[in-house]
């Protein structure tokens, strides 16, 4: 076997073998204190994955020991195969944008995109064309010889995006890149950073405390907790399928029920639902969009065990448009949050349902 | 928001301090240029342009006056070269250490110059410091004699004493440089060595034009240091000025010199206000 094939061979291992970015055991500490416990993730060439956590999450420390701002205390980076980690930071062909946008002042927008082109020693004669066809696509062009304390955070943030991608880099980083912006700007960003991403093919590692934005963007999202990776998974299947009571509270609202599992069934207070798995005390969560209104016309219960029926009292209702969010008192301290299409007022005992496979089992989280 | 009165009465104590302290002393020096002294020695008050054509004629002014540009010339950049990359690494390296540093640096400033004027002099001097530790080594066999008393000492003293000043707006400089400008240069994929040049020196040149500025405007009125070790060849402009206003009993004349330095200073500030303003990105 020759060393490129051993290679191979150790690398298939140990992540998956189209990864383009593969983070293994990763471990980081600022004074003793752990900030990232052990970080595994594979990131697929043109992948756009977001970051997803809490402030003190670890998500920025992660971001930056890929550009090389930190150095790790234990574990590896690795970007197609080759060691990224013991790369210094000028060197990786990743680029960043920052939270800040850190657009150096003393030079113009021009010069600001080009900087990287000319800290490579891209031929000069490259150079006028690649900025400006990086700047059309920010929609920057006409701000090329601008100063950049004249241009608003909007505009700035574009540049800051064009001065990256002129590189070419292999993987973007993005350090909660909207943040900065107000909330128009923002979404109208976010769509047209989606739009980017998908024409230039780039890779993007896209960090954010926003779970709306992650979901918007993303093709998958690593949640981060406590320096831990909490989930992994699409925006569909991390909302459908919460591993955790606390990525189910993370990403959208959500109803947490403590029940108790025994012959294939569960028992929640005076909630019982068909359910599969080992028996025992746990955790389910149910969105609210997934409890419906039974209607009067069938006030008997269903013989269908894959339907859950249980009555409670309607003890507050908000109403929303097309869809209204009730709260539920079924008894035993327990309320449910559900959002119907607006049924009018109610009010008093009411019978409601549920599809069992909607409630979710969820894994004991790290301290729940 | 205030009475008239208020605001008048809150400006008068600036205004009468420059009266009395700077408007009224430079008319006077302005006046006494144009006077002259009889050879009996008394000050005569009739308008002439006898001491500036003095100052022209006589090469002994021109030739200090040049010596001491080129000494405050020599100390500035010996400040920059020390003051720099001191300031650099306090800014970027000293981590916990910098507090400690800075004090370090800032302490000297509050010790009397006299007394470090006189330090050189004990290390400089024939029996001192400096050359009875070379004789031990027998590095050299007898007192090395242009260590004092020599425009050397002069400049070594002097960079001793104002390199605090070119510190200080280095320092504050480089502590306004947004670190993250540096981590996008490095991202960008610009070398450390190459971050220095085109991002770190570039915004820290207002600091250094501060700086520069302090140590060759101090430099060049600086009449102690080329009193306690400059010796005859160390003399500087500031010197004879004294002299005159002393013991040569030449006021018209020193209050010529006097007027010629405040525009050069005046000239050099002006100028340096103008490039800094140029380097300050709007």
């Amino acid at each position: 076997m020759s060393a490129d094939a051993t290679r191979r061979a150790g690398n298939a291992l140990s992540s998956t073998p189209e990864a383009l970015l593969s983070i293994r055991q990763v471990v980081k500490q600022f004074a003793g204190r752990p900030v990232l416990c052990g970080i595994s993730l594979d990131v697929a060439p043109g992948e756009f994955l977001t970051i997803l956590g809490e402030s003190g999450s670890g998500k920025t420390t992660l971001l930056r020991l890929i550009a090389g701002f930190e150095q790790l205390d234990s574990g590896e980076i690795r970007m197609a195969g080759e060691r990224l980690d013991q790369i210094p930071a000028h060197r990786r062909q990743v680029n960043t944008v920052f939270q800040s946008y850190a657009i150096f002042p003393h030079f113009s927008v021009f010069e600001n995109v080009a900087y990287g082109l000319r800290a490579k020693g891209v031929r000069k004669s490259e150079i006028p064309e690649r900025v400006t066809r990086a700047l059309a696509m920010v929609k920057m062009d006409e701000f090329a010889q601008s100063a950049p304390s004249k241009l608003s955070g909007g505009q700035q943030q574009r540049v800051a995006l064009a001065r990256a991608l002129v590189n070419r880099p292999r993987v973007l980083l993005l350090d909660e890149p909207l943040s900065a912006l107000d909330a128009n700007l923002r979404r109208q960003m976010q769509i047209e950073l989606k739009s980017l991403q998908r024409e230039v093919g780039i890779t993007f590692i896209f960090v954010t405390h926003d779970q709306e934005e992650a979901m918007a963007l993303s093709d998958r999202i690593a949640l981060l907790r406590g320096g831990r990776i909490e989930q992994v998974g699409g925006p569909r299947e991390m909302y459908g399928h919460p591993a955790t009571a606390y990525a189910a509270e993370f990403i959208g609202q959500t109803n947490l029920l403590r029940a108790e599992v025994r012959d294939g069934m569960a028992h929640a207070g005076s909630i019982v639902w068909r359910t599969f798995g080992p028996p025992g005390e746990t955790k389910f969560s149910l969105r609210p969009e997934c409890i419906r209104l039974v209607p009067s016309s069938r006030p008997q219960p269903t013989a269908d065990v894959s339907i859950a029926q249980f009555r409670g009292r309607v003890r507050n209702q908000t109403f929303g448009g097309a869809m209204d969010v009730l709260e539920i008192d079924c008894g035993d301290a327990q309320v449910l949050r559900a959002r119907v299409p607006s049924p009018g007022p109610l009010n008093g005992d009411m019978e409601f349902e549920f599809t069992a496979n909607d409630a979710v089992r969820l894994r004991e989280g790290s301290d729940d | 928001m205030y009475s008239r009165a208020y605001k008048a009465s809150v400006m008068i104590p600036p205004v009468l301090w420059v009266t009395a302290f700077l408007l009224v002393p430079y008319s006077m020096l302005f006046g006494y240029s144009f006077w002259s002294v009889s050879p009996s020695g008394v000050i005569v008050h009739s308008w002439n342009l006898q001491n500036y054509v003095e100052l022209a004629r006589n090469p002994i002014y021109v030739t200090v006056l040049l010596r001491s540009m080129r000494i405050a010339g020599s100390v500035t950049l010996l400040a920059l070269l020390l003051g720099y990359p001191l300031a650099y690494y306090l800014s970027f390296y000293a981590l916990k250490r910098k507090e400690l540093l800075y004090q370090l640096v800032i302490i000297p400033l509050c010790a009397s110059y006299l007394v470090r004027g006189y330090a050189w002099k004990t290390i400089l001097g024939s029996d001192g410091v400096l050359n009875a530790f070379l004789q031990y080594l027998h590095i050299t066999h007898r007192p090395v004699e242009f260590f004092l008393y020599s425009p050397f000492a002069v400049v070594l003293t002097l960079t001793h004493i104002y390199t605090p000043f070119t510190f200080l707006p280095i320092y504050a400089s480089l502590e306004h440089v947004p670190r993250n400008l540096i981590e996008a240069s490095h991202d960008l994929g610009a070398s450390p060595s190459k971050t220095f040049r085109r991002v770190v020196l570039p915004l820290s040149l207002p600091g250094v034009l501060a700086g520069a500025t302090f140590a060759f405007v101090l430099t060049l009125g600086d009449f102690l240091a080329p009193l306690l070790v400059g010796g005859p060849s160390g003399i500087m402009i500031s010197n004879i000025v004294a002299s005159l206003f002393g013991a040569a009993y030449n006021w018209p004349l020193g209050a010529a010199i006097s007027l010629c330095m405040l525009l050069l200073v005046v000239g050099v500030l002006f100028a340096t206000e103008r490039f800094e303003k140029k380097l300050t990105p709007s």
